[in-house]
């Protein structure tokens, strides 16, 4: 019985956050472009959808910079998590203290003073500072999931690996990498995902003629949106879905554990 | 309350021998990996489309939904200039984006007052009418006329688009004919009144409705207009700018305040609905093209301005947008007999009174409409 | 050695980046909050917060955010005990779970709330189809605090989730085997234990839901000022930057609060999201 109340408790909240989607997905199969009319069944949208260079185009520059953005701040944030497991308390405290103002401040005061830091250096606006204001608040979520790893590290593997002969970078890519790895992927996606959810930030940072999708949405939530967005967004959704359920129903391979499982074990060890 | 008996055991052979089955680690890389490679033929797609050509281009920076996009495309294929076009939702939010000068734009559409500022700025550059032989030869000269009033030597400017601000309804959901700004107040009609969300608009309301100028400065008048605006808060819906389109479309409320130009499209959606200029007088206001004073491309803005001038793409841009077009030619080439005498798209404003264009108020008098504005938006 | 200096080296590129684009794009805040057009000092734009509007703003901004934080914490934690106690190895899809629907973008999610919580729309057809009465919830202070709970839950459950499933399920045995009841164990063992992530949710909730303008005029019908949308309009369509980086200012007091609190509470960065 008490089973059965939390399942229905998870299918909720589950079902609160996806009745949106659900919506939407509905809408992008709505012959009316009014927002607030059924007109009928199509597909239409869809073909639409890959006629419209403006959106296609917007969502080359959303995923382009989601990924490079992200990739950017993985790296960064990787290697200045590194960096910081070897220095002071205080130093580090106070390293991780600037870490949370991106993630702490209003997202309108990150994007209104990164727009003011780009007029005073006369920086010109367009792709450029949409990526460096991403970067920006993505290291935040890269540091935050790759520090825990950090500190689980047994730091008596790499100094082993350098024992026995191995030079500091190999002793790093086979020893504390592969530990990382977890921390880092969970990172990169984090970053990934809040790169292409974020308006604000890029609403205030962007150029001419820079669209992303969600700076084109908003635009368009004021004229009522066109269809085509809605079927773009069932597409990108049910992609990621189906990529998800693929990878989680697949028979687990079992016997192959690669270095990284392996390695896990010592967070337990310490 | 029984499973708890295996988590010791599961709990154990986690933290003593094995850590938890690292299968996320997979699923994770894997999805990364086929996440980005999912999205390969969408990055394809982008990149087909070719990257902007500086030498040749052109700066648009126009209300949202304002133009046909097809003729935009038509002016690329003509003139081979690229049109990077840009859109904004209001006067007010696309002056700061201009002033701070993140961005330089050549082209800009804004309304009558908003052009006078930029005037009083010096913002823009003086427009060379030999250049754009379209621009005099089917724009009406009562437009210019009426221009003047912003752009008093016709120097600045070149019309776009014009209307009035009245009262869409819905026939089904009143029972009296609408005919004034009172209406709004009434309180029949609580929570099915649709108000603009820009200062100047509500105000405007407010104002003709106890008979002022819409550009009055008088504190005593302005008092008035905020305590008229808060009286009728409770009664409002929503305070909406461009979805006041499809919140009356959809039936959503009952009468609501609207640019004539959005009229025509809501009654070919929904042919419920009806507009009206109320009695008490209402706004007249044009958007005009201008060139800006830093235009990195001057030579291309014009040619896009006589191209938007010209009889078939003004025609093209209001059947697309259904605003009034204040090019004569453009609309002697109006087919539906119903359209081209409209009294919305085309009304004969000798027949009403009261009737204004907004003027600039200056900084101080802009500060002062922002301040009451918060403090009705706030009550 | 060597290591120890290599290391410092490599915080060369983030220290770098964060005081180029962290530290003097707040130092520019606070300029241009602490001077008028002249640029000439003035403490003018800060205590313009006392002003009717804006105190009003902001009072109203705190109660909804408020409500929200609440409202997030008590749907999120049993849902984040149910799925910490869950066996086998799901961690990392329920992570995703929750923020999948980030990727559907946020103000089309908003978006289709409004379209579901319409008079005429989807909610109440269903009702009015099952012959019950309308929710009348569009447009009202309601509304907005739920865009917000649905747009800022997930940061509230996945640190709880992050710290729950980290307690050592033995040192809940124990408690049970000394004879602590359900009620008693939760109270001394799991809440406290659950400390970092719950300030950590708080904060993730609390100071996105205490700043955001889309959310009030999507689902509120801009009826309702938050201070978030008084900022953003002072920036766009005022143009009165002073001002704008002015209240900015005064917001920063809950974000420093906040900073402060999870600094005390969470110092091992145990309430983290993943």
């Amino acid at each position: 019985m008490r089973n059965i109340m939390k399942k229905i408790y998870v299918g909720l909240i589950v079902f609160f956050l996806y009745a949106p989607i659900g919506t939407l997905m509905v809408l992008s199969f709505n012959a009316s472009k009014a927002r607030t009319k059924w007109g009928g069944f199509t597909f239409k949208w869809y073909a639409a959808l890959f006629e419209n260079e403006e959106i296609l185009s917007a969502l080359f520059n959303t995923l382009l910079i989601a990924l490079l953005s992200a990739l950017a701040a993985t790296l960064i944030g990787t290697v200045a998590c590194i960096a910081m497991a070897g220095m002071k308390r205080r130093t580090k405290s106070i390293m991780m203290g600037i870490t949370n103002i991106p993630m702490l401040n209003a997202e309108i005061v990150t994007g209104i003073s990164l727009m003011l830091l780009y007029i005073s250096l006369g920086i010109k606006f367009g792709m450029g500072t949409i990526l460096l204001s991403h970067i920006t608040f993505n290291i935040p979520y890269v540091i935050l999931s790759v520090m825990p790893r950090m500190k689980q590290l047994n730091p008596s593997t790499y100094e082993a690996a350098l024992d026995l002969g191995a030079s500091h970078l190999t002793a790093f890519f086979k020893v504390v990498f592969p530990d990382l790895m977890p921390g880092i992927l969970a990172g990169f996606l984090m970053a990934f995902t809040m790169s292409l959810d974020d308006f604000i930030i890029t609403h205030f940072t962007k150029g001419i003629g820079v669209d992303t999708l969600s700076t084109k949405i908003y635009t368009e939530v004021k004229k009522g949106i066109k269809p085509e967005m809605y079927a773009l967004s069932t597409l990108i959704f049910l992609t990621v879905l189906a990529l998800l359920l693929l990878v989680n129903l697949s028979p687990e391979k079992k016997g192959k554990k690669n270095t990284v499982e392996t390695l896990e074990g010592n967070r337990n060890i310490r | 309350m029984k499973h708890y008996a295996q988590i010791p055991l599961y709990n154990l052979k986690e933290n003593l021998t094995q850590p938890r089955p690292k299968c996320h680690t997979r699923i994770l890389r894997f999805l990364c990996m086929s996440g980005i490679c999912a999205f390969m033929p969408f990055l394809f797609t982008g990149c087909a489309s070719p990257v902007n050509d500086v030498s040749e281009q052109v700066i648009v920076y126009n209300w949202g939904e304002y133009v046909d996009p097809e003729t935009l495309e038509l002016f690329e294929e003509e003139t081979g200039i690229k049109v990077i076009y840009d859109e904004f939702e209001t006067n007010e939010s696309m002056y700061p984006k201009i002033e701070a000068g993140a961005v330089s734009y050549d082209v800009v559409c804004p309304s009558d007052y908003m052009i006078s500022r930029m005037i009083q700025n010096d913002m823009l550059a003086e427009i060379d009418f030999g250049r754009i032989p379209n621009a005099k030869l089917n724009i009406g000269a009562q437009y210019y006329e009426q221009s003047k009033g912003f752009d008093p030597e016709n120097k600045y400017s070149v019309p776009y688009c014009w209307g009035t601000v009245g009262i869409l309804y819905n026939k089904t959901m009143v029972d009296e004919p609408i005919t004034s700004w009172a209406q709004l107040w009434d309180e029949k009609y609580t929570d099915n009144i649709l108000m603009q969300d820009s200062v100047r608009d509500a105000f405007m309301v407010a104002e003709k409705l106890n008979g002022f100028s819409m550009n009055t400065m008088v504190p005593a008048e302005l008092e008035t207009a905020k305590n008229a605006l808060i009286e009728q808060k409770p009664l409002v819906q929503a305070y909406v700018i461009d979805q006041v389109r499809d919140k009356m479309i959809g039936g959503e409320a009952a009468i609501g305040v609207i640019y004539s130009g959005e009229a025509i499209y809501t009654q070919q959606e929904n042919p419920d609905l009806e507009y009206v200029i109320p009695q008490e007088g209402t706004n007249v206001w044009i958007d005009s093209w201008v060139i800006l004073k830093d235009a990195p491309n001057k030579e291309n803005a014009e040619k896009f301005i006589d191209f938007m001038c010209r009889s078939d793409i003004a025609l093209k841009n209001f059947e697309y947008i259904t605003y009034s077009t204040p090019n004569d030619k453009a609309r002697e080439l109006i087919e539906d007999d119903k359209i081209r005498s409209s009294p919305i798209a085309f009304p004969d404003l000798s027949q009403y009174d009261n009737l204004e264009t907004f003027s600039y108020l200056g900084e101080e008098g802009d500060a002062i409409y922002n301040e009451l504005w918060k403090e009705v938006k706030a009550y | 050695m060597t290591y120890n200096n290599k290391k410092k080296w490599l915080s060369a590129p983030y220290t770098l980046w964060s005081a180029i684009f962290i530290i003097v794009p707040l130092c520019m805040i606070f300029y241009y909050g602490l001077t008028d057009k002249t640029g000439a000092f003035t403490l003018d734009n800060i205590i313009a917060i006392t002003t009717v509007g804006h105190a009003k703003a902001l009072r109203l901004s705190i109660l909804l955010s408020l409500a929200c934080t609440l409202v997030c914490f008590l749907l999120a934690y049993p849902l984040a005990m149910i799925l910490a106690n869950r066996k086998g190895n799901k961690h990392q899809f329920i992570i995703l779970v929750f923020i999948l629907p980030m990727w559907m973008n946020f103000l089309l999610r908003t978006l289709a709330w409004q379209t579901l919580l319409e008079k005429n729309g989807v909610i109440n057809n269903v009702l009015t189809f099952l012959g019950m009465p309308n929710i009348k919830i569009i447009n009202t202070p309601a509304a907005i605090v739920l865009g917000m709970v649905y747009n800022f839950l997930p940061f509230m459950v996945l640190p709880l989730y992050n710290a729950l499933s980290k307690i050592d399920e033995n040192v809940i045995n124990a408690a049970r085997d000394l004879g602590a009841g359900s009620v008693y164990t939760f109270i001394r063992i799991i809440l406290p234990l659950s400390v970092p992530g719950i300030i950590s949710g708080i904060t993730m909730v609390f100071v996105p839901a205490l700043t955001t303008f889309v959310i009030s005029s999507l689902l509120g019908g801009s009826k309702l000022l938050l201070i978030g949308d008084v900022i953003e309009q002072e920036f766009t369509r005022a143009s009165n930057w002073h001002l704008g980086s002015g209240l900015s200012i005064v917001l920063m007091v809950f974000i420093l609060f906040n900073m402060v609190l999870s600094a005390v509470f969470d110092k091992d960065g145990e309430g983290s999201m993943l």
